[in-house]
């Protein structure tokens, strides 16, 4: 394999390696010296298209701990907005024998397109509305963690499914394990994902009854703007998660979120604090999964 | 004797004479001047001019050359993308032997001056006749009309604001009205804008899987129905162009069982390929409206063979390399048609959808009798504008080798079987085989 480019993409026994792999490497973060040197002498270009400090920072700390050389290229100080083409602009990133390309951009299948044009390992660091494979690839590695696997679970995603990538990679990766998935939401903010075994709630009550783990989504502002919802106030009523909801679910159940968190929108503050909550864990996961990733990509002798 | 020249022998197709047989046709000066079922006076013009040109057509299809009433030449302004030169070659290489072209070019053609330009280049540079489209509104803005008198004084065969729906449903029905004058069509791109903006493909479990915003049928539907109504309304001419969901189709069928004035239009990807074409972020499957689904396809189909859609052109949208290598979003709309319509066309013969004879109809008699001109036909006393054919022949698409500047196509790879291999116009003949 050379590349991440999705979810979609990946066979089970492909995230299963991932998986096993992040795991050693969460032990080499659990040392006093957390780093090692398996991609020395690699280099990785962050090439963020979008506006991103939590990715960005955690790919970052990975390409770190691996000992990967690291460039990062970010939009305001680019050629972009000099006019270049995307194309051009990686193949001039290329050009400068880069190992590994992490990407965020704002148009969907981007990840696909540059992949097939350079012979770098290119990583998608979320694309559009299409996915984010590596935060799903972490949030899978932080259930099967506190649930010991993911076949069989009751997992409910709650929010902004339309224009949420991670939603859509967790959809991926959960039905490729056998969970049992549900889509809560309201109607505006649900897409069309026949072909995938997902029972869509627009209650929410409905939704958390008897769940092992709530996925909750960062709901965008701009969305009101467009009509999708009246206002953050009905939204919240509607859809957030709180103390009274949360008894819905399975007792033991556990409430994820990919953050930034908008607390006291789609979370409230007890909830996200609670003993329940394993959303510190994800970002901790965050490094381990990215790790492993680039690991098992640039692992591979010849690539570039 | 002058410039003479004979098609022998070959299986003749007119509809506008109800002609289906073996014949020959004889072309003086670049008119067609005597047809007969049988000729037997090859041998003795032979002897007259020795200049006189007897084409074989044995075992080939001999039918007008085909009238495409919806493309783009991109001239003036996009000449990078084509020009009237590359574009009318293109279609001729695609047995088109004339072009009704859009008024979207920069300036746009919305009076007569920008008429007056194309026509003079299609006359100096152009291969095939050219019969330019005007605006509807100045600046194809969808505000004011354009001085549609004018225009179609110098030349202009119908009216559209092509790529931009008329928003404003007043200006459409003034359109509708006030065009009634000139006895011209309006052409409508039926697209509701705020169902469709941002989309990039087909809306459905499809676009949600590539992650890629998508253009509901409702915003084709939507419009469809508006302009109905108005053709309705105003008894203006309405022709509902690049039809390609299954909504549109039953909505012009009812229309057309009411007795509204209206024809319709669709191109050769909406009855050959789905939106599955998008996948892997293929940019040249990139098209306004978006490529549909199986059952959309099959509807435009069922369209064509009941007489809903009554004619095939192209929307040949050609672009620059460098503008379809870009993120799929980003990416402008539109297929390079002509040098594969007349083959995807003829699928339609080989499926049993239409008869050779019903798809000259489509291709020919029906859009030159919408727009108003006399071509279409091999009628004696026309231009020679012929397209031979030959229905066996493979071939594989290479869009390196295409005429035209666009090598935009879905269909890159694809084996087609049937094609136009001789073309005849202006007086001049393409041997494609050569």
């Amino acid at each position: 394999m050379k590349d991440l480019v999705g979810i979609k993409e990946l066979g089970r026994d492909d995230i299963e390696r991932i998986l096993d792999t992040a795991a050693s490497f969460k032990d080499v973060l659990k040392r006093d010296i957390k780093k090692v040197p398996a991609l020395r002498g690699k280099t990785v270009v962050n090439l963020f298209f979008e506006p991103s400090t939590r990715t960005k920072t955690s790919f970052e700390l990975a390409e770190k701990r691996i000992s990967t050389d690291v460039l990062n290229f970010s939009v305001p100080t680019s050629s972009v907005v000099k006019g270049e083409s995307l194309l051009d602009t990686v193949r001039t990133i290329e050009a400068y024998g880069v190992d590994f390309i992490v990407i965020r951009h704002s148009s969907s299948g981007v990840p696909h397109f540059i992949a097939r044009n350079v012979k770098a390992s290119v990583i998608n660091a979320g694309d559009g509305i299409n996915e984010h494979p590596t935060q799903a690839l972490l949030d899978a590695f932080s259930i099967v963690e506190k649930k010991g696997g993911l076949s069989g679970l009751k997992v409910a995603i709650v929010g902004d499914i339309t224009h949420s990538r991670v939603a859509k990679s967790n959809v991926y990766l959960l039905s490729k394990f056998g969970a049992h998935i549900r889509l809560v939401g309201p109607p505006t903010l649900i897409p069309d994902m026949s072909g995938y075994d997902v029972e869509v709630f627009y209650n929410m009550e409905d939704g958390l009854k008897d769940v092992d783990v709530i996925m909750m989504l960062r709901i965008q502002m701009e969305r009101q703007v467009k009509g999708f919802f009246p206002s953050t106030e009905e939204y919240s009523k509607n859809w957030g998660l709180d103390e009274q909801r949360l008894k819905l679910a399975d007792k033991n159940a556990i409430v994820m979120h990919p953050g930034p968190m908008n607390r006291g929108i789609e979370i409230s503050s007890d909830v996200a604090d609670s003993a329940q909550s394993i959303i510190l864990d994800q970002v901790t996961n965050g490094i381990a999964v990215r790790m492993a990733v680039m690991y098992l990509l640039g692992g591979a002798k010849g690539n570039a | 004797m002058r410039n003479a020249m004979l098609i022998k022998n070959g299986h003749i197709i007119d509809p506008s004479q109800g002609i289906d047989g073996i014949g020959d046709i004889l072309i003086e000066d670049g008119k067609i001047v005597k047809m007969e079922q049988k000729s037997r006076r090859a041998e003795e013009q032979k002897k007259k001019s020795p200049d006189f040109r007897i084409i074989d057509a044995t075992g080939l299809y001999v039918i007008p050359g085909l009238v495409d009433m919806h493309v783009h030449l991109r001239e003036p302004g996009f000449e990078h993308k084509e020009t009237i030169k590359t574009g009318t070659l293109a279609a001729v290489k695609g047995g088109i032997t004339s072009v009704c072209c859009m008024p979207n070019t920069n300036p746009v053609n919305d009076n007569r001056t920008v008429t007056e330009f194309i026509l003079r280049k299609a006359y100096d540079e152009g291969s095939c006749n050219v019969y330019p489209i005007g605006a509807i509104t100045k600046g194809q803005k969808g505000e004011e009309l354009a001085e549609m008198g004018m225009m179609r004084e110098e030349g202009c065969v119908a009216f559209s604001d092509d790529g931009m729906p008329v928003v404003n449903g007043i200006l459409m029905r003034r359109a509708l009205e006030y065009s009634k004058t000139f006895n011209v069509p309006i052409i409508s791109h039926c697209e509701d804008i705020s169902l469709s903006e941002g989309g990039s493909m087909n809306e459905g479990a499809l676009s949600t899987q590539l992650g890629l915003r998508g253009i509901p049928s409702a915003s084709e539907d939507v419009m469809v129905a508006r302009d109905i109504i108005l053709a309705e309304l105003t008894g203006g001419r309405l022709h509902i162009a690049h039809v390609s969901t299954e909504g549109s189709v039953r909505l012009i069928r009812q229309a057309k069982e009411r007795g509204v004035n209206i024809t319709a239009e669709t191109c050769p990807h909406y009855f050959t390929i789905t939106e599955d074409a998008v996948k892997g972020y293929n940019t040249n499957a990139k098209v306004n409206p978006p490529l549909r689904t199986q059952k959309d396809v099959e509807a435009v189909r069922e369209g064509l063979k009941d007489g809903t859609i009554d004619i095939i052109a192209t929307d040949h949208a050609p672009h620059h390399r460098d503008e379809k290598l870009l993120e799929f979003d980003k990416a402008p709309s539109g297929i390079s048609g002509f040098e594969t319509a007349l083959s995807l066309s003829l699928m339609l013969v080989h499926d049993g959808v239409l008869t050779m004879s019903r798809l000259v109809e489509k291709t020919a008699l029906h859009p030159a009798r919408i727009v108003g001109i006399d071509k279409g036909t091999l009628k004696t006393g026309s231009d020679a504008d012929i397209a031979i054919t030959d229905m066996n022949k493979e071939f594989k698409v290479e869009p390196d080798k295409f005429i035209s500047k666009g090598k935009n196509t879905p269909f890159d790879g694809w084996k087609l079987k049937g094609m136009p291999i001789i073309t005849i116009c202006k007086g001049k003949i393409y041997d494609w085989r050569s």
